[in-house]
């Protein structure tokens, strides 16, 4: 392609020949307006209640669904032996999974200098953090005894009872609360300057009060944000190696396990580039209506779609990978127990889930995810963004369910079937994660506004300036 | 702090982040100290011209996450041999690498914790009361779309008429006084 060519190209900018992130024609002043309205307005969209009602019901659901178990005990789900690990367990690996993108696009990205994650690094980060916070509900609950729960934490207890420090359990309980406190201070600190933006813009006075306290009197002295700053790139080269290790400490809940089947030095990989990838796409699921209800397009713009689009391409032949190196070690290892599972996990009574799984995760999009004019259609990204949901959901029930339901003996083979209870469950975390997800649209600033500045064509100082202003 | 009158300092408003670099520099070259730039989002060369690039920011998350990844460590191992040994399947109780992970963990927690609040307490957070937010045009501006330089009553070189008529030669949008 020449040089004319690419100045013609309307998605790049004429000054500098990069590839816009943001739509032209915006300003600092436009930016402020844009996000801060959505969230000073008094006027709340009538759309936002109807949501409102959807996830409050869903969240009612939950908290039925939690006290009937509390009441009964966990009996009242599928789980049996020998499948001991059922939804509760599922659940939770396929919520803190989504999370992770959250932190790929606040933390990594920024390391690499992507800017282009400006605009969706505040939501997706929203996301991880209701996202953990349904994963960390069904370890709890899945105890048994929820009221011993604190028994997993370290405490000086009067029966001077310690936990295992060897058991990938336990690592699980520091991974995940760490993860859980990291993602908050992180998205937090990321607001502060926001805050002062919206106290300042705000004209009722308990909004005053309320961004005013959030924002501990930010404002924006130089001083300030060099520490700001230096504190943001810490805690995104802490979160890197973070998210990293979370993931793999729950693939080791399962790979330490000497079941055939879960026994693979595979899965801390794969299971990172798993969580990755469902967790693009449950950016994608907010992003795409998102940005279409707020008229957000100048901000999230295509690019920010097809950019997510191609990050769910390469994580997607990760899995893909992952896939295959199962079957292959299935037949390579010529372990009789391994094969049979493998067999037994495509061609069994349970065949359906693998084949539904391999349909979702690699068949549909693996092969249009290629295609930009697929990945710039809004349409197909969100029903995308879909399928490949619920096809990381299932990638966790083959992995749980039918490495369980028939291990070794023949004798203890059993079978697993979901109750209504385990189905609210899980229905009742989506109306909650979404409950929690429409309060933080309607009361926090969605997009970092000052990160967004940066994308400004006139907030840079260009070395020629730095010239000029130096005579 | 003790209750102070009178004059904060001599706020001037700019329009581009051209300008407030600028400003910064040439007042820093004049021998300015107690003086303070404002932005709506981080502008590298401002703090360059003011030379303040340096923070204690990363000293104070190492120091977080050492202390976070000793304590882990050393309690597994006080837990493990001397409070309550378990035998594992014939491990031995002083079993490290399997102490390593939650050692990892609390590293970056201590360091992310420290991080964190190492920025508040060295900005002095919380401060939600600051005579800047006195000036009519600083809360309109300074988060938004303004930039701003301020030049304290503290400073020696500080007089009203004479720091106004300099600060005017900036090219400011306004340079109003800032009342405590």
């Amino acid at each position: 392609m020449s040089t004319t060519e690419l100045t013609k190209d309307p998605r790049r900018d004429p000054a500098t020949g990069e590839y816009r992130v943001i739509a032209p024609g915006q300003t600092f002043k436009s930016i402020t307006d844009k996000i801060s309205q959505i969230v000073l307005t008094p006027h709340t969209p009538l759309g936002w209640f109807a949501y409102f009602v959807i996830a409050g019901g869903g969240s009612v659901t939950l908290l039925v669904a939690v006290s009937w178990l509390f009441l009964r005990g966990v009996g009242i789900w599928g789980i049996t032996v020998p499948v001991a690990w059922g939804f509760a367990i599922i659940n939770f690996v396929w919520w803190i999974g989504i999370g992770h993108a959250g932190t790929l696009i606040s933390a990594i990205l920024l390391l690499f200098k992507q800017q282009w994650r400006n605009s969706i690094s505040r939501f997706a980060e929203a996301m991880t953090i209701f996202a953990v916070m349904c994963a960390a509900l069904f370890p709890l609950i899945h105890v048994g005894r929820p009221w011993l729960g604190y028994w997993m934490l370290p405490l000086p207890f009067t029966m001077t009872v310690w936990p295992q420090f060897r058991s990938p359990l336990e690592w699980d309980v520091f991974a995940v609360s760490t993860y859980a406190t990291i993602s908050i201070v992180f998205w937090y600190v990321g607001m502060i300057p926001d805050f002062g933006t919206l106290r300042d813009r705000a004209e009722s006075k308990i909004a005053q009060y309320f961004y005013g306290l959030l924002s501990w009197g930010w404002r924006g002295s130089v001083r300030h944000w060099v520490r700001y700053e230096s504190a943001s790139l810490l805690l995104s080269g802490l979160a890197t190696p973070l998210v990293l290790s979370v993931h793999t400490v729950i693939s080791f809940d399962f790979a330490v396990a000497i079941l055939p089947g879960w026994h693979t030095t595979i899965f801390p990989p794969y299971f990172v580039a798993g969580a990755i990838y469902s967790g693009f796409a449950m950016v994608l699921t907010l992003a795409i209506p998102l940005r279409k209800y707020y008229h957000l397009e100048a901000l999230v713009t295509d690019r920010h779609i097809d950019n997510m689009g191609k990050i769910m391409l390469a994580t997607g032949f990760i899995v893909a990978y992952g896939y295959g190196m199962e079957a292959f070690m299935a037949w390579y290892s010529a372990n009789h127990w391994e094969a049979f599972t493998f067999w037994n996990r495509a061609f069994g009574p349970m065949g359906w889930s693998y084949w539904a799984l391999i349909t979702c995760n690699l068949l549909i999009p693996l092969t249009t995810l290629w295609s930009r004019k697929l990945r710039n259609n809004m349409t197909y990204m969100f029903i995308l963004s879909l399928i490949v949901n619920t096809g990381m959901w299932l990638e966790r029930f083959v992995i749980i369910v039918t490495s369980l339901y028939r291990d070794y003996l023949p004798s203890s083979w059993g079978t697993y079937r979901a109750t209504k209870w385990d189905y609210m469950t899980l229905a009742g975390t989506l109306g909650f994660f979404l409950f929690m997800f429409l309060l933080f649209v309607r009361f926090l600033p969605m997009i970092p506004m000052f990160e967004v500045k940066l994308l400004v064509p006139g907030s840079r100082i260009t070395p020629k300036k730095t010239v000029e202003a130096g005579d | 702090m003790p209750a102070r009158e009178g004059t904060y300092g001599l706020l001037a408003e700019f329009d581009t982040p051209g300008d407030l670099v600028r400003a910064a520099r040439r007042a820093h070259e004049d021998g300015w100290r107690r003086m303070d730039c404002f932005s709506p989002y981080p502008i590298e060369e401002v703090a360059e011209a003011m030379e303040c690039t340096r923070n204690r920011v990363p000293l104070v998350t190492l120091v977080g996450g050492l202390l976070g990844c000793a304590a882990m460590f050393s309690f597994e191992t006080w837990v493990s041999v001397i409070a309550y040994p378990l035998n594992i399947a014939g491990r031995p109780t002083y079993s490290w690498p399997a102490f390593i992970v939650p050692a990892y963990e609390w590293t970056i927690l201590w360091a992310g914790l420290s991080a964190a609040f190492g920025l508040m307490a060295l900005c002095k957070f919380p401060s939600l009361y600051h005579p800047l937010f006195n000036a009519p045009n600083f809360r309109k501006g300074a988060t938004v779309d303004k930039f701003f330089l301020c030049l304290e009553a503290l400073d020696p070189r500080f007089d009203l008429e004479g720091t106004r008529a300099y600060l005017e030669t900036m090219g400011p949008l306004s340079v109003v006084e800032v009342p405590y």
